[in-house]
């Protein structure tokens, strides 16, 4: 195997393990003012994602990174013909990442419930704004001999392409709903389940007919490949781990659905890494795209060694934060163990043994 | 040797000519104007989380040892602040990320295989690092042993630092590309080691964090120089303000001397540069330093020179009582020789100011350190109202320098994008056009401008609180202390 192709596999990986992450970050954003009645209620489950949020985003850094060092000319072409989209995507993930930080730092209600809107329509846009661009990426762009895009914004907003967007802002749905079922108590549980439960169906029928459409584009069929139909049953399993009330399961269930959906894509891809819509001679491939085999060598090097450590010290910090947060007064609250007065949602809630 | 570039179709632009009146404004123009607004915003909250990130594990540190209460409450308030500009900083770099293929795609294109990999390495060897454990930080009170929280603060720091280093490493690799080749038109690494261990990057590097430290160490000066003047929690910040004097006094010093250094590093490989910021337009030897003129702009080759200082440029430059230094014409007909016809001078003006604005404030700055080292020494940092007084407004020279040092090095290498190999108005992205470029530099401009007065006034509203009680370290009581969200 070439570096070359190592390193499409690098950056798919990259790409997936983007959305697995920051999916359900993308999905609480979205929820946490639906499903908190109370101010208190949206901070709880804003909190949720509290510590490990950061950490997410930066795979989706990585992933741009990658693309530049492994494949300068991929990530030449894709950001600049993407220009308007990136900006407003730019926009969304900066107004969402201040909105952690800022929205507790003042008591007016105001202040909190704007930062709390702002938040959401970051995390909806973000998606949205991604799959839109992941998919130009195979459904094709006016690319020319060059390599240099000939379109315009609209360009960028094929029906596929809108579609793919709407799908994996579903699957953030699904993914972080499920996610809030896991990681909260009371009352907040108990609407994240319900909400879950009714995203399934819908996502699981996205995913599906986004399967189905890709092939098309890519003049394979009508027939969704073995990992869509894998990534659909994940879903059907999520649904009813959620009635069963296994909400561990159930998570793994939707990240296995975004992860297979997510890689499901980059497989139709290849070769190629950008189609051009006006020759197919034109398309920018894993082979036309890449940096020469000195530089891939140097960046196999760094992501074999970083990587795995990477993984490991972001894995623990889910094991260090795993407990369930509750909200105060919901009734599974633990009483505040220190007893000197402090708001018991210190950290956005208290923690509870699950 | 001058690159093919798909680019070059493009007309070509008179080089590192500003806005101009009388002259339409070209993509060039807006994606320059965009690029250097968006970084040296980007950079004014980058050092002060690198200097704060390093000063806060200090305290913690401290605490750690000594198990002395304030140091707890200290290290909880001097995080806060560092957290709100952490924020910005990590958002904001966001858009440098992008932006290289966003506006500058046949500079991207030329150069990934070069400049790519140390941006990613940047990504998975540092950020990572900085932004896993700060929310492991964040939240890991009462849940991390204290000396497992302890370690999580210094791998913040640790990522901080490290981050600024790759991203120097490639921002040197445009001052003095080393370590590639030019091969079909592209830049290809042929030697990493030689791209990190470039001399350019070494001296710079060392000299982003001395500066780091002191942007980090002057805001915390501010601040308990805030409190003790309004008497509020005097032992306490007694205890910051030493601690941030007795780290702004050596890394002031350092910062200027390796700063110094790196300038002599800068007339081997870029004399351009340093002619330009001496604003030298004939050859010389010996030189003299010019302290302060009128006139010089980019094409007034006799500039009134009010203070010249004889010997003073020599020693600078070459590192001799008399040594020579190159003129502007002379490197310009150099240039024009190597590379073709063209006009290789920066913008003098910007040149000769940006430096001397980040020389003079710095030793403004290391004056007042070392004033107030010997007020602390002498035990009346307390009493001399106007010294604290002067200790809360110093803070705001460090942003001016790091703003001036970025405008001297990055001005300085006009024309070139990538010294020698790519000139800036080849860089730009063919297929953005104007209305895009105006579309992207206003939204970026509204929102920066929205973010600075938040987290301006969130800055202000947080230093000028009291200390929260320490409390356990239990999470629970935390609410306080507003660390948490």
């Amino acid at each position: 195997m070439g570096l070359q192709v190592f390193w499409f596999i690098a950056i798919a990986f990259l790409w997936t393990g983007f959305f697995v992450l920051e999916g359900f970050d993308f999905g609480v954003g979205m929820l946490h003012g639906v499903i908190g009645k109370t101010e208190e209620e949206r901070r709880v489950a804003s909190a949720t994602i509290g510590p490990v949020w950061d950490g997410n985003e930066v795979w989706l850094i990585v992933a741009g990174a990658g693309i530049f060092a492994a494949f300068p000319s991929w990530y030449a072409t894709m950001f600049s013909a993407l220009y308007l989209a990136i900006v407003l995507l730019l926009v969304a993930l900066i107004v969402r990442g201040v909105s952690f930080e800022f929205r507790g730092k003042r008591d007016g209600a105001a202040w909190k419930r704007n930062w709390g809107r702002l938040q959401g329509a970051g995390s909806l846009l973000a998606p949205l704004l991604i799959g839109i661009a992941l998919a130009d990426l195979l459904h094709g762009l006016p690319i020319d001999t060059s390599q240099e895009f000939t379109g315009n914004f609209w360009d960028l907003l094929s029906p596929y392409s809108v579609f793919a967007g709407i799908t994996l802002v579903l699957l953030c749905l699904l993914h972080g709903a499920t996610y809030l079922s896991l990681k909260t108590e009371g009352d907040l549980r108990e609407r994240a389940h319900r909400l879950a439960r009714r995203f399934t169906l819908v996502t699981g029928a996205a995913v599906l007919v986004f399967g189905i459409w890709t092939q098309v584009v890519i003049h394979h069929g009508a027939f969704p490949d073995f990992l869509t139909v894998a990534a659909v049953l994940a879903i059907v399993a999520s649904a009813w781990l959620l009635v069963e009330r296994r909400e561990g399961w159930a998570f793994a269930m939707t990240a296995f659905a975004m992860a297979a959906t997510v890689l499901t894509f980059f497989i139709d891809l290849y070769p190629n890494v950008m189609v051009s819509s006006t020759s197919t001679a034109y398309n920018l491939t894993v082979q036309n795209a890449s940096s020469a085999p000195y530089a891939l060598k140097v960046m196999t090097v760094v992501a074999v060694i970083f990587l795995p450590v990477v993984m490991v010290y972001q894995g623990w910090t889910y094991h260090v934060f795993r407990k369930r947060l509750a909200s105060p007064g919901a009734p599974a609250t633990r009483p505040s163990a220190s007893g000197t007065g402090a708001s018991p949602a210190a950290a956005g809630g208290a923690p509870v043994e699950s | 040797m001058q690159p093919e570039l798909p680019s070059a179709k493009m007309q070509l632009h008179e080089p590192s000519k500003g806005l101009t009146a009388g002259r339409t404004v070209t993509n060039l123009d807006l994606a320059r104007l965009q690029f250097a607004s968006t970084s040296i915003y980007h950079f004014l909250f980058v050092p002060v989380t690198i200097g704060l990130a390093v000063l806060v594990a200090l305290l913690q540190t401290t605490w750690h040892r000594r198990g002395d209460e304030a140091y707890l409450r200290l290290t909880r308030f001097f995080g806060t602040l560092l957290v709100i500009n952490i924020a910005v900083g990590v958002v904001t770099g966001l858009v440098q990320e992008f932006q290289f293929g966003m506006n500058w795609s046949a500079y991207s294109r030329y150069v990934g295989d070069v400049f790519g990999a140390p941006l990613a390495i940047e990504g998975l060897g540092a950020f990572f690092l900085e932004s896993v454990f700060l929310g492991l930080w964040l939240f890991g009170w009462g849940r991390l042993s204290p000396r497992v929280h302890l370690a999580t603060i210094w791998a913040v720091a640790a990522g901080a630092a490290l981050s600024a280093a790759f991203i120097m490493a490639a921002n040197s690799w445009m001052q003095h590309p080393v370590g590639y080749a030019v091969v079909n038109g592209k830049a290809q690494l042929t030697n990493i080691w030689a791209v990190m261990t470039n001399p350019v990057f070494v001296w710079g590097y060392l000299h982003v964090l001395l500066a780091s430290l002191v942007t980090g160490s002057a805001v915390m000066l501010a601040v308990s120089a805030w409190h003790l003047r309004h008497g509020s929690q005097v032992e306490q910040f007694r205890m910051a303000a030493s601690l941030s004097l007795v780290v702004l006094l050596p890394a002031s010093l350092f910062a200027m001397m390796v700063g110094s250094h790196l300038g002599v590093i800068e007339t081997t490989y870029q004399p351009m540069k340093v002619a330009a910021m001496e604003a030298e337009w004939e050859s010389c030897q010996p030189c003299s330093f010019s302290a302060f003129q009128i006139g010089g702009g980019k094409n007034d080759e006799t500039p009134t020179k009010i203070i010249a200082i004889p010997h003073l440029l020599s020693l600078l430059a070459d590192d001799s009582w008399n040594g020579p230094v190159e003129g502007m014409n002379e490197l310009n007909q150099q240039y024009q020789q190597q590379y073709g016809a063209g006009n290789y001078v920066p913008d003098v003006f910007i040149q000769y100011w940006s430096m001397r604005v980040m020389a003079y404030l710095a030793v403004v700055v290391f004056l007042v350190a070392l004033l107030g080292v010997y007020l602390l020494w002498r035990k009346k940092l307390m009493t001399t109202r106007w010294f604290l007084w002067l200790a809360v407004w110093a803070a705001a020279i460090p942003f001016l320098m790091n703003t001036a040092g970025w405008m001297l090095t990055e001005n300085g290498r006009q024309p070139w994008i990538v010294q020698g190999l790519m000139q800036t108005n080849q860089g730009v992205s063919p297929s953005v056009s104007a209305t895009s470029i105006w579309m992207s530099l206003t939204v970026f401009v509204l929102l920066y401008g929205a973010l600075a007065v938040v987290d301006w006034t969130l800055m202000v509203r947080y230093a000028r609180k009291e200390l929260a009680p320490a409390g356990g370290t239990d999470e629970h009581d935390l609410s306080e202390t507003a660390m948490a969200y």
